[in-house]
């Protein structure tokens, strides 16, 4: 499958009152036509800006893209003006995303309906008719019954499983490439969870579009992700197949991110092991491994060298790290 | 939506009847007496004890001031505000008389302060740090702060009697010399409409730069629409609902203020009618004057509660 999406040394740092943070510090990583990609670390480690950056959709100021390429069928986004014409087309209508609080992201005082046909008619070109049609089914097609007399309901009178599934339904409805899921599952209950996530998968290869899935929960993803990248205080730390990490874990974060993820065919009675101690602060980063504090397997080198580069493994299977685990 | 209307007309009523009452008390608690004012511009000499009984008890101030408020207002009540002390004239006849002058400075300077504060405030925000929004919020400080009465006798000074472009006060209605009254008010509606400026100003760019950052806009961007559709469309609704407040107070304000600026400006309105009655203890004059404004702000609260459900819909009167 060709490569759809291809993010080159990307940098987003945040220039705050105390200094300099570099939430996003030179990660590459690539999309290929109709695949799931899983993004996962934990909270702050980058992986929204990382992906809130691919659209330009950092609050500039304090944030900035830095450095990088964002290739995107051919076209470098990066060099597009922020909210100008071209980047605007993209957005909603190549690459569209889903975001994490569903009970916040749609407007409070514009109808469903208004806000799922906006789009088509910006992208699409169609008329009023059309677009309310084509929304109609759209909200239908993501589960929302009686969609014909909901499409005119405000997102109050919905609960937030269903906002999500209009954020879905409103994602889709441009026919985008890639649609970039932020976290789409954190802020509902577990059983709304996987629905949507199989809900989200199925439409997804429906209408021949890739998914990036991005979350702290490794569990998620475990399912439908075909690869994986790990992140950690900005940078990517290890990535491959699903198989390849699930299967060997190489570098000490993501050992740790799974022993805190309970498995169904485990024995019964192991505990789940806690990642010790916090996530660093992104400001004033020293040069070595970021997760060293936290590592139970660091060695000497760790608190001398600078981070190691991604080394390759086998296949796909890269990972940043100088233990060999 | 009926029923809250109905209880919300009740409960102004009870206030309409406690705002007249705390007036025609106050009114008659302040030294001086209406009917010396009279007679003094009549024939003090010639007045008697007898005369003097007798005119009090023709307006009925001879009689206990509870008795006096029951026939005020049962009167009032069927539109009988009855008949000034020293203009021997029907009240409701001199206030409408008067009310046009009034409001057609007043509601000017309304519409100016929402036409240009609001997209004052909405620039100001989008365009935050910049020079423009600089500009803006230095202005709207000054706005709020500068006096009417202050700003009114300097710009006499200036554009009147210094530059001699526009003529120094008084009014003339805009059915008689429509050229004429609009040269006559430029100065009056300038000097009222600069305080609800700047607020109005102030209140949208404080409210639209809270709304900026909400999720939502952050979707409206993901759609990859237009950033003055996102103004708009999505965000200014959402920002207006402390705006609308603002204004409704803000109302009341072309009343009030029309005091002060009638007087710098020599115009013979509603609020010169006011001033005139509390001087000369014209009680009649005052008590219409206050249940008409108490009536007015009332109206306009109720206005601007139901305009809330109109902007947000989450908002349900029960």
């Amino acid at each position: 499958m060709p490569v759809l999406l291809e993010v080159k040394n990307l940098k987003t740092y945040f220039k705050v009152y105390h200094g300099l943070v570099k939430a996003v510090d030179d990660i590459s990583y690539h999309i290929k036509k109709k695949e799931i990609v899983g993004l996962v670390g934990e909270s702050g480690c980058g992986k929204s800006v990382s992906q809130l950056s691919v659209l330009q959709l950092i609050p500039t100021p304090p944030g900035e893209i830095v450095a990088g390429q964002i290739i995107f069928e051919g076209q470098d986004l990066l060099q597009f003006e922020a909210n100008g014409d071209e980047m605007r087309s993209i957005r909603g209508g190549g690459i569209a995303m889903v975001f994490q609080e569903p009970m916040t992201s749609l407007n409070p005082v514009l109808t469903i309906g208004r806000q799922l046909t906006e789009g088509l008619e910006l992208h699409l070109g169609m008329d009023v008719n059309e677009a309310r049609n084509r929304a109609i089914e759209l909200l239908s097609m993501v589960g929302i019954p009686d969609a014909d007399k909901r499409i005119d309901d405000y997102p109050h009178q919905f609960s937030g499983g269903m906002r999500q599934r209009v954020m879905i339904a409103m994602a889709l409805s441009c026919n985008p490439k890639i649609i970039i899921a932020d976290e789409p599952t954190t802020a509902l209950d577990v059983t709304t969870q996987a629905q949507l996530l199989e809900l989200m998968t199925d439409l997804v290869s429906r209408f021949n579009a890739s998914l990036v899935i991005v979350t702290h929960n490794l569990g998620v993803i475990a399912r439908y992700a075909q690869r994986l990248y790990v992140m950690y205080a900005g940078r990517i730390v290890e990535s491959g197949t699903a198989k390849e990490i699930f299967g060997n874990p190489r570098h000490p974060y993501t050992i740790a991110l799974l022993n805190c993820v309970p498995r169904l065919d485990e024995e019964e009675g192991r505990k789940l092991v806690p990642i010790e101690g916090m996530p660093p602060n992104l400001l004033n980063m020293p040069i070595t491994c970021a997760f060293k504090p936290r590592c139970p397997y660091h060695i000497e080198r760790c608190g001398q060298d600078p981070w190691p580069d991604l080394k390759l493994i086998e296949g796909q299977h890269y990972v940043r790290c100088y233990v060999e685990t | 939506m009926t029923t809250y209307i109905i209880r919300r007309v009740i409960q102004s009523m009870l206030v309409l009847v406690m705002v007249t009452m705390i007036v025609f008390l106050v009114m008659r608690l302040l030294p001086g007496d209406p009917i010396y004012m009279l007679i003094t511009e009549d024939d003090l000499i010639q007045s008697s004890e007898e005369k003097i009984a007798a005119l009090r008890h023709e307006f009925g101030l001879d009689k206990p001031i509870p008795v006096q408020y029951i026939n005020w207002f049962s009167a009032a009540v069927c539109g009988d505000l009855g008949v000034s002390i020293i203009h021997r004239g029907k009240v409701a006849k001199e206030i409408i008389g008067r009310l046009p002058i009034t409001l057609h400075i007043g509601l000017l300077a309304f519409i100016i302060s929402i036409v240009v504060g609001i997209p004052l405030g909405v620039v100001s925000a989008v365009r935050r740090g910049r020079w423009l929004d600089t500009g803006v919020t230095l202005l709207a400080n000054l706005g709020i702060t500068i006096p009417v009465f202050w700003l009114g006798i300097l710009m006499i000074y200036f554009f009147a009697l210094y530059l001699g472009i526009l003529p120094v006060q008084g009014y003339t209605s805009p059915f008689e010399d429509f050229w004429m009254s609009t040269r006559k008010i430029i100065m009056p509606v300038f000097c009222l409409s600069v305080f609800p400026i700047a607020s109005a100003a102030r209140q949208t760019r404080s409210s639209m730069l809270e709304i900026m950052r909400q999720d939502y806009i952050r979707t409206a961007w993901a759609k990859g629409l237009r950033e003055r559709l996102i103004i708009v469309r999505h965000a200014l609704k959402n920002a207006l609902i402390p705006v609308v407040t603002l204004k409704g107070l803000m109302f009341r304000n072309i009343i009030g203020g029309s005091v002060l600026v009638e007087t710098v400006f020599n115009i013979p309105g509603m609020g010169r009618l006011a001033v005139d009655g509390v001087i000369s203890h014209d009680y009649a004059i005052v008590q219409g004057i206050v249940l008409l404004i108490a009536t007015v702000v009332l109206v306009v609260n109720l206005v601007v509660d139901l305009s809330y459900g109109w902007l947000d819909p989450r908002i349900r009167y029960g």
